[in-house]
């Protein structure tokens, strides 16, 4: 059993819906660690010391959170900032996070024909996404390829919501069951939710 | 009764007139009165008064000032000089007495005259230096503190020359002595005559044991005793009656009052009562030291001056020369740098008002000849009369040229600029513990003895006094603090205090805490613009933690009690310029119509949306409607289609 952990990250989490719904699944799976950053740092006062010791807990680490401007919101930001320490996670003596995962979950308002180069974004999702991929590096963690929710605005009326949320739950347990295939995961592009490298009757 | 209501109204009128117009000119205010003592002389002459005993009486501000330096040197400091208190000023004494007595024996005179002279001379003026010192600001700069370690050792120097001097007497000149011994300097009552000399030790001893002793543990039940009547009066007569008393003691076993009471001042230098007795008894000092200059421009007898007036002079700048170059070789000596080294030099090279005392006991003692100690007398007073002058020199031709070291001095006393917390319940209490923890340097007053106890319990540096008054503000530092937080509990006192020190010290920060909404104005009226409320941050906490527990998510309930309060804050500032503190709120129109009008707006932005003040806090991540998607999706594969044709 991989001890998952996830982390959600939305400033505006009552007027969401992808994520509030996402959510609201991963809190209901057993066995797994489910932090709501905006409720536990509201005033932003990270504690170090407890997130180091979460990180040291856990074997995958999961961030769930809306695209921003290309980027995380800023809480996310700020927990980077402070949590992956020199000497813990990088650099001198910093290899306590070295050989664990990081996943990303995250929604994005454009279409997934927005996100290319002819698109009105220019760049495919995973280049606004390299500085966590490239901090994963720096940590010595492996990144795992993002499930992501295109057009995440219209998705509930185009039915797109649903089958995205039961994907996210398949996804957590999957990893919590040592089922998901990391090593395609890491290879791979983005994963959507009809798509998942889930091994069977492992 | 009305002559000395005459004399008194004669020194106060000649003090008022020549100090301004010497401080205008950027003369001090030593030169000042000493011009003023000289400009009454005729009349004092007309009207038949005894300078000299007016002057044995104002010598007491010496006293007083010594205690003052006292109480603002710690003991751990005291001990940091040690070195250079017996070192640089045993051998100033020393060396000038020996090269003085050597002139002085070169010039004819017998060698126990000559010695005499010597020790009168090797004596500087305590009073003169470090009242210009203390008024230019120089006293914590390298050179203040040596002329003040030197000074102090001159002072306590003087014991042992009273007992030396009647040794030296004269023959001839014994019998004279011995009718007029006791002349009234202080040396009329006495405890100790009579002993052996170990018992006058033991006895010594005993006294100076008593006033450590007494400073330490009788002070404070003393004044918890006093704070019962709650009369402010009553505070200045016990610092007056502490020092008279300890002066009075010292006087019985034959000691220097001077030393005494300056001991007495260190031992208070860590009293939480340090700024109440620092404020009560500076205004005697000022006014006796006053006094004291005066008679020494009074009592110069111009008559004898005129009559010998080469030889005066010469023997005036001589003696400067003699005491500046020792000084100065000192300096070399003791690694005082730079300008440092000529304030030390050109401050020190006057005779002082123990010069006076000691010339007097020399006649007494039958010692020195009166007709030569009237000259040494005159070359005493001139020579303190030169010494604004030597100060004027310093500052316009030497500190000058070493610019560079003084900037960096004048930084040094900036970083001195300490935080007065002004009331140190509750509330001061947690912002002092912040500002230490910080590293900032506070000082805190506060005038309830139960917090004091509380506090010092606790080893927290607290110190007793009316926050209210000027001068104990004086006292504790406000013209070179940077900051002032008043939390005390008098509303009414919060604003006079904001008042006060807005006009007085407008580069002074205030921090003001406030009891409620109008109390916040009125503060704001009076000047300050950093004002807290009192419980406007607790009942905030405590809304967000109701909401909280309601269910709200915290990041929410933060955003909305963080838009109540960006909104309350608006609305206050805004309130705050309509509101007079001259017409009561309900009659202020102005005032009331714009209250409705928040009211109002507030009610309309609660009714839109149920989620509270106005749109400001509803402007954080809200999605773009469907609508707008649509179009700005549309708009894009315009753009795109009429880029690719």
């Amino acid at each position: 059993m991989a001890k998952l952990i996830v982390y959600y990250a939305h400033p505006g989490h009552k007027y969401s819906h992808a994520n509030k719904a996402m959510a609201a699944e991963a809190r209901d799976v057993d066995g797994i660690t489910f932090v709501d950053l905006y409720a536990e740092y509201p005033r932003f006062e990270i504690n170090i010391d407890r997130e180091q010791q979460r990180l040291l807990d856990h074997d995958v680490i999961l961030f769930q959170f809306p695209m921003f401007w290309y980027s995380t919101p800023s809480l996310i930001k700020e927990w980077q900032d402070l949590v992956l320490e020199h000497g813990f996670a990088y650099g001198v003596g910093g290899d306590k996070l070295a050989g664990k995962c990081m996943i990303l979950a995250v929604t994005a308002a454009g279409q997934n024909d927005a996100y290319t180069r002819q698109g009105y974004q220019q760049h495919p999702i995973r280049t606004f996404l390299t500085p966590l991929e490239q901090t994963a590096k720096l940590c010595h963690m492996d990144f795992s390829a993002p499930y992501v929710l295109y057009g995440s605005l219209r998705a509930p009326q185009e039915g797109l919501l649903e089958p995205h949320v039961e994907g996210y739950r398949k996804l957590l347990e999957a990893i919590r069951d040592d089922r998901y295939d990391l090593q395609a995961a890491v290879h791979g592009e983005v994963i959507a939710c009809n798509e998942l490298p889930i091994l069977e009757g492992a | 009764m009305g002559e000395i209501l005459l004399l008194a109204f004669l020194f106060l009128i000649a003090g008022v007139v020549a100090v301004p117009i010497a401080s205008r000119l950027g003369l001090g205010s030593v030169l000042g009165y000493l011009i003023a003592g000289i400009a009454i002389s005729p009349i004092l002459k007309q009207l038949d008064v005894d300078v000299v005993s007016i002057q044995h009486f104002a010598e007491f501000g010496v006293v007083m000032m010594l205690f003052l330096v006292g109480l603002e040197l710690e003991p751990r400091l005291l001990w940091s000089m040690r070195n250079k208190l017996l070192g640089l000023g045993g051998l100033q004494v020393g060396v000038t007495a020996a090269l003085v007595m050597g002139i002085a024996m070169a010039l004819g005179q017998p060698w126990s005259v000559a010695m005499a002279v010597g020790m009168v001379f090797a004596l500087s003026s305590t009073a003169i230096v470090l009242q210009t010192l203390n008024e230019k600001g120089l006293m914590k700069s390298d050179g203040g503190q040596s002329s003040f370690s030197v000074l102090l050792f001159q002072d306590i120097a003087v014991i042992p020359m009273l007992a030396f001097i009647p040794l030296l007497a004269l023959s001839e000149l014994a019998s004279v002595a011995n009718s007029a011994a006791d002349d009234g300097h202080g040396t009329g009552m006495s405890l100790v005559d009579g002993l052996s000399a170990w018992q006058q030790f033991g006895v010594t001893i005993v006294a100076i044991s008593a006033v450590i002793v007494g400073g330490s543990y009788l002070t404070r039940p003393v004044f918890r005793f006093i704070a019962t009547a709650k009369l402010r009066e009553l505070f200045t007569a016990v610092a007056l009656m502490m020092v008279v008393g300890i002066a009075l003691l010292m006087t019985l076993v034959g000691l220097s009052p001077a030393l005494g009471t300056f001991l007495a001042g260190v031992v208070l230098a860590n009293s939480e009562y340090r700024h109440e007795l620092e404020s009560d008894i500076d205004p005697f000092k000022g006014l006796l030291l006053g006094l004291f200059f005066i008679t020494v421009g009074a009592a110069i007898n111009f008559d004898l001056l005129f009559a010998n007036f080469g030889q005066i002079i010469a023997l005036t700048s001589g003696l400067i020369l003699i005491k500046s170059s020792v000084l100065l070789a000192l300096a070399y000596a003791f690694k005082i740098t730079n300008a440092n080294r000529w304030l030390f030099s050109l401050g020190l090279a006057q005779a002082g008002e123990f010069g006076f005392v000691l010339l007097a006991f020399t006649v007494a003692n039958g010692v020195i000849p009166a007709p030569l100690a009237d000259k040494l007398l005159l070359v005493v007073a001139l020579s303190m009369l030169l010494t604004p002058a030597l100060f004027i020199l310093y500052d316009k031709v030497i500190a000058p040229r070493y610019a560079g070291a003084q900037a960096r001095e004048a930084d040094e006393i900036d970083e001195d600029g300490s935080i007065i917390i002004a009331g140190v319940g509750r509330f001061g209490g947690v912002i002092n513990r912040i500002l230490l923890s910080a590293g900032y340097k506070t000082v805190v007053l506060d005038h309830h003895s139960e917090h004091l106890e509380r506090l010092r319990a606790f080893d927290i540096k607290v110190f007793f006094g009316d926050a209210t008054r000027p001068d104990l503000l004086h006292a504790a530092g406000i013209d070179n603090a940077r900051m002032l937080i008043i939390a005390i509990d008098d509303r009414e006192q919060a604003i006079e205090m904001v008042r006060y020190v807005v006009e007085h010290y407008p580069h002074i920060y205030i921090v003001a805490r406030a009891f409620d909404r109008h109390h916040v104005y009125e503060l704001w009226a009076a000047g300050c613009r950093d004002i807290i409320r009192e419980h406007f941050d607790g009942s905030v906490r405590a809304a967000r933690s109701a909401l909280e527990a309601l269910g709200h998510h915290p990041y929410d309930a933060e955003r909305q009690t963080r838009g109540y309060v960006e909104n309350d804050k608006v609305a206050m500032r805004e309130l705050a310029g309509l509101y007079d503190p001259d017409i009561p709120v309900h009659e202020n129109t102005a005032y009331v119509e714009r209250t409705k009008a928040i009211l109002a707006s507030h009610e309309d932005a609660m009714r839109q949306s149920m989620a509270g003040f106005g749109s400001r806090i509803e402007r954080g991540w809200l999605p773009p409607s469907l609508d707008d998607q649509a179009a700005a999706i549309a708009d894009n594969a315009a753009k795109d289609g009429s880029s690719t044709q």
